[in-house]
């Protein structure tokens, strides 16, 4: 039964690096704004824009 | 004459379906076409006209009439930006002339604001890169200060529309954000150690009586290692708050919940050393992160609904200082006594001072509520906290002042509510009686089993407190209000917090304002006799030193720059005059221009006469907001009165929505209204008032709900306790039918959730709680309270306002 132990000491391990990653993400500001970068990737390039006018 | 009305009236009628190309405001107001494109204003214009010389014009291709209504500044507004003791306070860095600064703009609202906003090198070189957190509504700019200034990075800003609100206390935002952060890290840790609580505690769950012992053994020392951070991180806020209430002799809600958890821990951690039992961990943890789901949620509602009408933001924070011949920006807590300063017309006087100028006009609306500014004479003193109206003052201060002596005034009584502090809310008046009966019966139990079997004592009163925690009671008003701030957000009423709701729902009379509430805030003009430019301008002159509603659509409607005046005096109910370029200006009623008063009561009409020539007058169409009448009936006996400060002469026409139930008063002081409503509250009525900002504060703080009406949601009244959007005013029998289901919806989860309390407890009473029990009872009774609510207020509303 120690191999239980064991793995459950794996686990925890492996679930704590993940909260250990979101606490990171979090902290990294990535959850600011999780509006503006999904319309901003639509807007088109400004140099594009401006040889199609020129 | 007659010509020029019909021309008038034809060109208001060719327009009157046009919306705005810049803002989408229907356009009536004036003559403002470019590029065959209409314009509600000369604001709108100008930022169209910036736009397009710029090759900007994608800005309207992502959503259509993005822009924001404003009125223009002068250019130095933000000139006192440049002063550097000023700019290093609010540059994030600034090395060898790259600059960084964060502006915070709160009329962000869509795709197009952010696309224009991080073009802003396209408008201006200097400007090197700009980012907006769409989120919090700020722009981070990085700009090259060589080739362009802070103020000017403000100024462009704000010549866009996107004018930015600066706040020296603005370190206090990040310490903001970082509370945020604070709880959903917090949520997060319960939510990990919650889960493998649970994980852990399966060999419980499943019965398996045979498992090897020892990993039981192991697993409850997980449990109690997993559990430490849920009861110190997680579950700080429930023991600061609970003992912040102790001290100050009260109980709230999360008294109950601290002892709760508290009593939990210990019982579990004794159970699990002494080998006695698993404890009851998983519910500990399970309580907790449900707790925590609902602040967090409660967090998100107030946020999207932020009263971001920050009072700080209008304090001034710089002024313009005399030093020897010069006028230098200043920042304000620099000033000193005897410093002379300059305050401009809508600007707010930092500091008790001396008045050097001949007269000013002071509106103290911010301080007392009391609208109508006061003429003060030099030599005279000003308070703090006043703001000029009309001209510019000079004056010399008398005493140092600081931005909290400020904020403090602001904070005044004036504007809590007369009964706020003795109004418990309904969710404060359960909790206190639940924490009372919850500890009596504890008591009772404990006194009960002492004489029954003693040893039992310790486990069945743990038992009684453990599951009395009023998790799901704890969460039925956050999910309750909190849908119900969110729905009714989405429908254009912005209320301050939740308790407003509980206060709408007994309202039993409602009193209206007329001006900007009743009628429509956009009134078509029309000039009526002989003028010349130059004499209009002296007449805008004139009006826009009055702070009356139709003085300051006159001075709207004339487009030119105003002259500076040498002499002002308003006449309260009948009008004003002024000495322009040495020529005496009357605008008012017909009698106090000397004229005859046309019979019909058609229109409101403001004469106009100079150095006693009679001109002629101004007729303004005051316009009935769509829907009013339907409203009215469906409001039926509520509508107690319609107060309005202005003339009668609209009296024939409001009868015709107005029922004869309802008290029609006018030429109403603020005051006056502010008596009228004292006055139905004497009566034992709960009044909600309906007014359309800063006129009415008076009248709105008396109110039990007072309600600024606004076309532009910009507005700030400090005093009012929700805004609502003048194109929604027709749904208010709605919004109010909707608080009292709000009311009702609580009432009923208050209910559930106190069933599965007594479910719970005539389990631990009888001594037959088990940790299974507990960890099936907890997280049942909190999703299904949450369930509940959000369910049914979502439903309400759906069937309500569809």
């Amino acid at each position: 039964m120690t191999i239980i132990i064991l793995l459950i000491g794996i686990s925890l391990t492996i679930a704590l690096i993940f909260l250990g990653g979101f606490i990171w993400s979090m902290k990294s500001g990535q959850y600011d704004d999780t509006y503006g970068p999904s319309v901003r990737m639509l807007f088109d390039d400004k140099s594009k824009k401006k040889s199609k006018k020129s | 004459m007659q010509s020029d009305q019909l021309a008038v009236e034809a060109r208001a009628k060719k327009q009157s379906d046009a919306l705005c190309y810049h803002c989408g405001q229907s356009c009536k107001e004036g003559d403002y076409l470019t590029d065959q494109k209409s314009f509600c204003c000369y604001g709108c214009k100008t930022v169209y006209e910036i736009l397009n010389e710029n090759n900007l014009c994608e800005y309207y291709d992502y959503e259509a009439n993005p822009g924001v209504r404003f009125e223009i500044d002068n250019d130095d507004t933000f000139a006192y930006l440049d002063e550097v003791r000023i700019s290093e306070k609010i540059l994030l860095y600034n090395i060898n002339g790259m600059s960084r600064v964060q502006f915070y703009i709160p009329v962000i609202h869509c795709i197009s604001c952010i696309w224009l906003l991080e073009n802003l090198n396209r408008l201006n070189a200097g400007v090197i890169k700009s980012e907006v957190n769409f989120a919090k509504k700020t722009v981070l700019i990085d700009f090259n200060s060589n080739q362009i200034t802070l103020g000017k990075v403000a100024a462009l800003l704000a010549s866009t529309g996107y004018k930015p609100l600066i706040n020296l206390e603005a370190e206090a935002q990040p310490k903001n954000r970082k509370y945020d952060n604070t709880l959903v890290l917090q949520l997060a840790i319960a939510g990990f150690c919650f889960g493998n609580i649970m994980l852990l505690s399966f060999p419980e769950y499943l019965g398996i009586d045979h498992a090897d012992e020892k990993l039981k053994q192991v697993f409850s020392y997980l449990n109690i290692f997993l559990a430490l951070p849920v009861v110190l991180y997680s579950g700080r806020d429930y023991f600061i708050s609970a003992w912040k209430s102790f001290r100050q002799k009260q109980v709230n809600i999360d008294v109950p919940i601290a002892v709760g958890i508290l009593v939990l821990f210990v019982r579990s951690t004794s159970d699990i050393l002494l080998q006695q039992g698993p404890g009851y961990m998983d519910s500990l943890a399970g309580l907790v992160f449900f707790l925590l789901i609902g602040r967090w949620f409660q967090n998100k509602t107030y946020e999207s609904l932020a009263f971001d009408r920050d009072y700080k933001s209008y304090f001034p924070l710089a002024v313009y200082k005399q030093v020897g011949e010069e006028w230098k920006a200043c920042i304000i807590h620099e000033l000193k006594k005897g410093d002379v300063i300059r305050i401009r017309n809508k600007e707010i006087i930092p500091a008790d001072s001396l008045l050097l100028s001949e007269f000013a006009y002071i509106d103290y609306s911010f301080v007392t509520g009391e609208a109508n500014p006061v003429k003060v004479i030099a030599g005279e003193l000003v308070y703090a906290g006043g703001r000029v109206t009309g001209q510019s003052a000079r004056m010399t201060i008398v005493k140092e002042t600081s931005q909290s002596h400020l904020t403090s005034l602001w904070n005044n009584d004036v504007f809590s509510k007369p009964d706020r502090n003795n109004y418990k809310s309904l969710i404060d008046r359960v909790a206190k009686i639940f924490t009372w009966s919850v500890l009596g019966l504890a008591l009772a139990t404990g006194a009960y089993w002492y004489w029954a079997d003693a040893e039992r004592v310790w486990l069945i009163v743990t038992a009684v407190l453990m599951v009395a925690c009023p998790c799901a009671l704890a969460l039925a008003a956050p999910f309750t209000y909190g849908s119900m701030l969110r729905v009714l957000g989405n429908h254009g009423l912005y209320l301050k917090n939740a308790d407003i709701i509980e206060t709408m729902a007994g309202v039993d009379a409602i009193v209206f304002d007329k001006t900007g509430t009743i009628t429509h805030g956009s009134n078509a003009i029309a000039w009526i006799g002989n003028i010349s430019k130059d004499e209009l301008i002296k007449v805008k002159s004139v009006a826009s030193c009055s702070t009356h509603p139709l003085s300051i659509l006159i001075a709207k409607s004339i487009k030119e720059k105003e002259l500076t005046l040498t002499q002002f005096d308003e006449f309260p109910g009948r009008g004003v005059q002024g000495l322009v370029e040495g020529k005496l200006i009357k605008i008012g009623s017909a009698e106090f221009t000397g004229q005859q008063p046309l019979s019909d009561h058609a229109a409101s009409r403001v004469y106009i006469s100079i150095d006693g020539d009679i001109k002629g007058y101004f007729e303004l169409r005051t316009t009935l907001r769509p829907g009013i009448k339907v409203l009215v009936e469906k409001l039926g006996y509520r509508v107690k009165a319609l107060l309005s400060g202005d003339s009668a002469a609209d009296e024939i026409k409001m009868k015709s929505v107005f029922q004869p139930y309802t008290t029609m008063a006018f030429l109403q002081s603020p005051q006056d209204k502010l008596n009228y409503i004292s006055g139905l509250q004497k009566k034992g009525n709960k009044v909600m008032m309906l007014g359309d900002g800063l006129n009415d504060s008076g009248a709105l703080k008396q109110s039990d709900v007072g309600i600024a009406v606004a076309d532009d949601t910009g507005v700030f009244t400090p005093s009012c306790d929700g805004i609502l959007s003048g194109a929604q005013l027709d749904q208010l029998d709605r919004f109010l039918d909707l608080s009292k289901s709000a009311l009702i919806i609580l009432k009923v989860s208050l209910g559930i959730s106190l069933l599965y309390n007594v479910l719970g407890l005539s389990f631990a009473v009888t001594g037959h709680l088990t940790p299974l029990v507990a960890a099936i009872l907890m997280p049942v009774s909190s999703i299904s309270v949450v369930v509940f609510t959000t369910f049914m207020v979502n439903l309400v509303a759906q069937r309500k306002l569809s």
